[in-house]
């Protein structure tokens, strides 16, 4: 099992095309750049910022887009209507309940 | 050449989501970030769709649909005291996409692949690890998530549950999970081994989710919450990686990293690492009972009545009301603002003392205050207010307790030692508003209860704080 294992995370390298290296460029980058340009949030946007961020999360969407595309009933396309239905509920009540929050805060006594 | 297009449009959408993302953490330009971010995911969408190309739309406008409405009805409806619930059930859904759409990309190989073989020698190893790391965080960022949301809105206890031997069997579901996706990756070389493999790693990991999250308390539900959070994102950026769509990574590694932020930021709050978090089980029977902490009753506590109180705060001429969790559930953040601005007509100096894990999630505390109308430059964050409080004529705790502890700052034995607290007991006349002297989420008893300057007032925080409102205006 552990030799299998080791085995097969060499060939992940060594086979590793370019596609997956400028994947894992990017994926590394734009955790520096997450880190970067969130550093300092006052503890009065903290719910705000998560519910936001929670909202982004649901781009995954994108990725639901791309499963439900075809007119058979296949396993795949009900997961991929599934995916869609919840990742689209993460999104718009995401921004709408930030949205909510933040203009509380924007309100003039 | 148009497949050059839509890699600019979603270069374009991750861009502005970026913009978005940096706005919303500053409190003037937040609103627009906001609005900016929802512009960049639209962006998105709709150049998935044209990617997409001519499809039967059946599917996909009934999911989005649905999705919508589902969304719509609950970011209106819910109220600000439930938040965290709300947070915690979009992460979940946020992990759940994520998987299922693994999961939607898996059976689709199955389902097209005609000749049979292994999954990685036809797609790929780096492919198939992108699959199955995708389903396996994306299934435990769903339980784990519906389990902290269950222990938030009281439909599960919020005590710990602790399995005996439960670092051993959590163990063993994550091999067992590893195992089944080892085997799926270099063995599996039929449909049916390969469902297998497939339906094993998502339901050990689905269990592996709720496995990890019951041990926790739920005091550090704002932790697990920041944590998953992070992995809502990640598992985003998974399917970035399964699908070849950059935008997807990188927006799944922004939101992987916010969410770091905030789980380092309570975990600092708390002065606990968070392997003590995730896996200490906190606030149980093994924790509490030390010498500095646990229960032994109160001997010497003194208690005054909401006219009294009234009395007191005639006289004063700075007032530092400490909400906690208690003031929450009371709703009282309304009577709460009613009573400081009486004080504040009356010439009395009037602030808030917001300890960073007050309320239950991250910032919790300033969404229920800016709800009732309370100015944010009224909100002193701890590190500011705390030296203030010698100064302070009557500090008013409503609803807080283990962070205004003073055991934090000395009983070494103590399981919240080290925690930072605010200071209250330094202030003259320091009010508590409790419905009872049971302990916080600790498990421990307060010694400021019994301090010489305390007063404790008993009852519901909103009709205590609408009474002294009541009796101040009447002397």
């Amino acid at each position: 099992m552990m030799s299998e294992a080791l085995t097969s995370s060499f060939f992940v390298l060594a086979s590793a095309d370019t596609s997956l290296l400028s994947e894992l460029t990017i994926f590394v980058l734009a955790v520096f750049l997450g880190f970067e340009v969130i550093t300092k949030v006052p503890p009065t946007l903290h719910t705000p910022l998560m519910s936001g961020a929670n909202a982004i999360s649901g781009v995954t969407l994108v990725g639901a887009l791309f499963c439900a595309q075809t007119h058979n009933v296949t396993l795949a396309n009900i997961l991929g209507f599934l995916a869609i239905a919840f990742a689209t509920t993460n999104v718009v009540g995401g921004f709408m309940v930030t949205d909510r929050m933040l203009r509380m805060f924007g309100k003039k006594r | 050449m148009s497949d050059n297009i839509t890699q600019i449009a979603y270069l374009l959408g991750a861009a502005i989501l970026i913009l978005g993302l940096k706005r919303l953490s500053g409190v003037k330009t937040a609103r627009r970030g906001n609005q900016l971010a929802a512009l960049g995911m639209l962006v998105a969408v709709a150049t998935a769709l044209v990617e997409v190309g001519k499809i039967d739309y059946g599917y996909v406008i009934a999911g989005l649909v649905v999705g919508t409405l589902v969304g719509v009805v609950l970011a209106t409806r819910v109220q600000m005291t439930s938040m965290p619930e709300l947070v915690a059930l979009f992460n979940g859904l946020g992990g759940a996409a994520s998987a299922l759409v693994a999961l939607s990309v898996m059976f689709d190989w199955l389902n097209t692949s005609g000749e049979m073989n292994n999954v990685s020698d036809s797609m790929g190893v780096s492919w198939t690890i992108s699959v199955v790391a995708s389903i396996i965080i994306g299934a435990l960022t769903l339980t784990g998530s519906l389990v902290a949301y269950m222990k938030l809105d009281g439909k599960m206890s919020g005590n710990p549950v602790l399995l005996p031997g439960r670092h051993v069997i959590n163990g063993l579901v994550f091999l067992g999970t590893l195992a089944c996706a080892g085997y799926l990756g270099s063995q599996a070389d039929s449909a049916s081994t390969t469902t297998l493999c497939v339906v094993g790693v998502t339901a050990l990991s689905l269990a592996l989710g709720w496995l990890l999250v019951i041990p926790i308390g739920g005091a550090d539900m704002p932790v697990v919450i920041s944590l998953l959070n992070s992995y809502s994102g990640i598992a985003a950026a998974m399917t970035g990686f399964v699908l070849h769509n950059n935008l997807l990574i990188i927006s799944g590694s922004l939101v992987g990293a916010s969410g770091l932020i905030l789980t380092r930021i309570m975990c600092k709050a708390m002065n606990r690492s968070l392997a003590n978090v995730l896996f200490g089980g906190f606030g149980a029977e093994e924790t509490s009972g030390g010498g500095g902490g646990g229960q032994k009753g109160y001997t010497t506590v003194k208690e005054c009545a909401p006219d009294e109180a009234a009395a007191i705060l005639e006289s004063s001429g700075s007032v530092v009301f400490v909400p906690g969790y208690g003031l929450a559930v009371a709703q009282a953040q309304h009577a709460i603002r009613e009573l400081a601005e009486f004080l504040e007509e009356k010439g009395v100096s009037v602030k808030y003392a917001i300890h960073p894990v007050a309320g239950r999630m991250p910032g919790h505390m300033n969404v229920l205050l800016a709800e009732a109308n309370v100015p944010y430059e009224q909100l002193i964050e701890m590190d500011d207010i705390n030296p203030e409080f010698k100064n302070t004529d009557v500090a008013i705790v409503v609803g807080a307790n283990d962070v205004v502890n003073p055991l934090a700052r000395n009983a070494t034995d103590s399981p919240i030692y080290g925690m930072p607290i605010l200071d209250v007991d330094q202030a003259r006349t320091t009010f508590i508003i409790k419905r009872s002297l049971s302990p916080g989420f600790a498990g421990i008893d307060n010694p400021l209860f019994e301090a010489e300057n305390s007063l404790m007032i008993f009852g519901d925080a909103k009709g205590v704080l609408e009474q002294m409102t009541k009796d101040l205006r009447e002397l």
